[in-house]
């Protein structure tokens, strides 16, 4: 049994954790849940001694410990999945699975044999798969989480906790993760799970609790709870409706904004698809179907891509992002941190970057007066927590760093937006903020694509729905085809696929 | 998820007026080099009486300006995540294409001057297109051009040096309002800079280049011709670093300048801008380049041997640059 007893963390300014208590058995799925900010993350640093309590302590067993680094907590058998992975991309998988903790021969020099040999009983143990001897570069995503399993698992484990395990997963690999997670159950390890998708958690796990504001506000069986309990108690208030009306599909008669035909890239088949002003244009698809792929092809990330398009009636050749910014297309990236955020920058930097030219004098000089009121007045609209626009944007919580995201396009005034993935890993209450803006954005006559792989979110909010499946459209889906069985059916090749 | 963001609350709040302006001075990376200039230079002064003359000060500004325009166009590539070890090379052609011009041409200072400085651009831009066309990793492609540009002024110049008249020497000998000219032009070209850097959307974007690439691009900026643009402003400083040193030593000199890149790095670093891009700011690169001319002036006063100063000057960028990494820890 491990406990954690009235645990405060306090950073300057802010109390990140509030006399926190939890437990967790043996053999029992604990799901963890809350906002951006709630301090599960903060609370599982505690639990790994990456960050130390101020105040509370740790039992193992009615012992008390104290980790200070990873490698104690692990010693002490907890172990933590981080959502970003620790392998080392040129290493094979078992020498990320032992990397560090390599097992020796007699003479000193490492046993690949006996390693190989641990790491197919680990994998035995828990009925996985994946290639021993490739590189992890080389490994899917579910793969590389896999070996990561292992690797935590394959010595003394007794607690693991998974941090959004199932956020870049396919559907069919979430099954299998749950799998896994059974087998463990079964093993007697005790695992922390943290999901944003609370449908996961009625199927995984036996008992949850929610953090608010880094206050522990409910524990409790999850049998005995709804999905919509659990999400007023994270945001403490009710919420009902997390998608607002549809306003259904625009006019068929009124010219599209964009035609899209013949896109063709590696991989790919020819794309051709129009997007409409006032719609919410939904792009479906499973991993591997390249929908983020046809994009960036779209926009000119790649110059040598062939495609026909019309944009407002008028042929564009699109060379490059920044020509496609020019004609007021612009495309919001699916990772945050790798390719949309400058991290080292502040909110306005953030915020002005694609718009600095409009902000001059005669000169040609940035002046700073416009950009505050600029990054000002988006930091309002979009609702951004910060008490200050020069806050750097690396403090942010993952919510609000996406709304900067946002924010940045829609000032550069465009005319067709790619949301791509635009609420992946945020919270509930960010979520539908967000959605309420796609809507305004189309009632306003921009063209509007969601990239989603959250299915929820695609039938919840667009108003019709391209399903993509290896590069090429297989489905186009308006009104009350737009549900969850008609879009895995063409996702997954299931009809004439 | 983040850790602590959420309720509104900031972890970093600043007070208003003077003690926060103080507390954003003392948080800056280059506060630590600027500290040790400070305390370098009471304690060389304490140590010897003519260290604090007006003259002594202005000669330091003189020895120093040199390094520290090659460190502007530095901080320009370094801020984009580059290298470039080209401009020690750069300055050495610039000088024996200014000799040149003037000693076999017969071109005019001004004109010769000119020559130098666009043949020093162009010769970043090679760089720069290689970099930014191929992305190719800049370290190795300045290292190829450390060998091109000194390899055609040593040609041109048979490897002796080439002397110009000594009417030529003004540049880098004379006054002006009783500043050197050389400190005047580091002046005028660190406050370019700033001005570039600060104030117009293309100094944003070389901060963003080097802050997160990918995101440069979706965001709509040509990285590809910041890239160029940072390597020939880099080639462009070496050049004008060229042209006083050839004045000053009234000679084309296709052997001067050999590390010349190190000390110009150095005094970026020194400055606080981050070796991997994207932080930094032009006013700690002057002072990490004061640092280092400092510390040459003062440890030759004391007396030091030539030998032991190299030991010296290592030690103390050493300690300089782990004080900042410890700060910056600590900071998180």
């Amino acid at each position: 049994m491990l406990e954690m007893k009235h645990i405060t963390k306090r950073f300057p300014g802010i109390v990140a954790l509030n006399d926190v208590s939890l437990s967790l058995k043996r053999g029992e799925v604990h799901a963890l849940v809350g906002e951006n900010g709630a301090g599960k993350s903060t609370l599982m640093k505690v639990l790994s001694g990456v960050y130390q309590a101020d105040e509370g302590e740790l039992l193992i067993d009615g012992a008390a410990v104290h980790p200070t680094r990873t490698r104690e907590s692990e010693k002490l058998g907890i172990n933590i999945i981080f959502q970003e992975f620790s392998l080392v991309p040129d290493l094979n998988a078992y020498e990320n699975i032992f990397l560090g903790r390599e097992i020796r021969t007699k003479l000193g020099t490492l046993d690949s044999r006996s390693m190989r040999r641990m790491a197919r009983e680990a994998l035995d143990r828990l009925a996985m798969y994946f290639p021993l001897d490739c590189p992890v570069a080389d490994l899917t995503v579910a793969e590389q989480q896999s070996v990561e399993i292992v690797k935590a698992t394959i010595f003394k484990c007794n607690f693991l906790v998974l941090d959004e395990p199932t956020a870049t997963l396919t559907p069919r690999e979430v099954k299998k993760l749950f799998e896994v997670i059974e087998r463990l159950k079964a093993l007697g390890v005790g695992c922390f799970f943290i999901s944003h998708h609370l449908e996961e958690i009625f199927e995984i796990a036996d008992t949850v609790s929610v953090l608010r504001d880094g206050c522990h506000v409910f524990t409790g069986p999850v049998s005995s709870c709804t999905q919509d309990e659990l999400i007023s108690k994270m945001v403490g208030r009710e919420v009902t409706q997390a998608f607002p009306p549809k306003r259904g599909v625009a006019d068929a008669a009124e010219p599209p904004i964009m035609e899209v035909r013949k896109l063709r890239f590696p991989g790919s088949q020819d794309i051709s698809f129009d997007v409409r002003r006032g719609e919410i244009l939904g792009i479906a698809g499973l991993v591997g179907a390249k929908r983020t792929e046809s994009f960036l092809a779209l926009i000119g990330r790649d110059p040598s891509i062939e495609k026909d398009v019309l944009f407002q009636g008028k042929p564009i050749d699109l060379r490059s992002p920044h020509e496609a910014l020019s004609h007021g297309i612009g495309y919001l990236p699916e990772d945050r941190k790798r390719t949309g955020l400058f991290l080292p920058f502040s909110i306005r930097s953030n915020i002005v970057i694609s718009t600095l030219n409009r902000l001059t004098n005669k000169l040609g000089m940035v002046l700073p007066r416009e950009e505050k009121a600029l990054s000002d007045r988006f930091i309002q609209r979009m609702r951004i927590r910060t008490t200050s626009d020069l806050k750097t944007v690396s403090e942010l919580s993952g919510g609000n760093q996406q709304k900067v995201i946002i924010a940045r396009w829609l000032a550069s005034n465009c005319k067709l937006l790619i949301f791509d993935e635009p609420t992946r890993g945020i919270d509930v209450g960010a979520k539908a903020e967000i959605y309420v803006m796609l809507q305004e954005l189309a009632a306003q006559g921009l063209g509007v694509v969601v990239i989603s792989s959250d299915l929820p979110e695609v039938i919840g909010l667009c108003d019709r729905v391209l399903v993509m499946r290896y590069g090429s459209i297989r489905a186009t889906l308006t009104g009350a085809d737009i549900n969850s069985e008609k879009i895995m059916i063409y996702a997954s090749g299931g009809e004439n696929g | 998820m983040g850790e602590a963001a959420g309720t509104g609350a900031t972890s970093r709040e600043q007070p208003a007026g003077l003690a926060g302006l103080v507390r954003t001075v003392v948080a800056r990376p280059e506060f630590v080099s600027f500290v040790a200039l400070i305390v370098l230079m009471v304690l060389t002064a304490s140590m010897n009486e003519n260290f604090f003359t007006v003259d002594n000060l202005l000669n330091i500004t003189r020895q120093v300006s040199i390094t520290g325009i090659v460190a502007v166009g530095m901080t320009f590539v370094i801020l984009t995540g580059g290298i470039d070890l080209s401009v020690g090379a750069i300055v050495a052609l610039a000088s024996t294409l200014m000799a040149g011009m003037i000693a076999d041409f017969g071109l005019p200072f001004w004109l010769a001057a000119l020559v130098a400085v666009v043949g020093g651009a162009l010769t970043g831009a090679v760089s720069g297109f290689f970099i930014a066309r191929f992305a190719l990793p800049p370290i190795i492609v300045t290292l190829a051009m450390m060998e091109i540009p000194r390899g055609l002024g040593l040609i041109y110049t048979n490897g002796y040096p080439l002397p110009i008249d000594r009417e030529y020497g003004f540049l880098g000998r004379e006054y002006i309002l009783g500043l050197p000219i050389p400190t005047l032009i580091m002046l005028i070209v660190f406050v370019v800079a700033y001005f570039v850097l600060n104030r117009l959307p293309i100094g944003r974007y070389v901060y963003a280049v080097g802050g997160n690439e990918d995101a440069a691009i979706l965001s709509g900026i040509r990285t590809a011709r910041i890239k160029l643009m940072v390597y020939a402003v880099s080639g462009f400083t070496a050049a004008i670093a060229g042209l006083i040193q050839t004045s000053r030593l009234l000679s084309g000199q296709p052997n001067s300048a050999i590390g010349m890149e190190l000390d110009a790095i150095a005094a970026v670093v020194l400055g606080g801008t981050a070796i991997t891009g994207g932080r930094g700011h032009i006013v700690g690169t002057l002072i990490g380049a004061l640092l280092l001319g400092v510390l040459n002036n003062s440890l030759n006063m004391i007396g030091l041997s030539p030998y032991s100063q190299r030991v010296v000057k290592g030690v103390i960028l050493l300690i300089a640059v782990l004080i900042g990494y410890l700060r910056k820890q600590n900071s998180r």
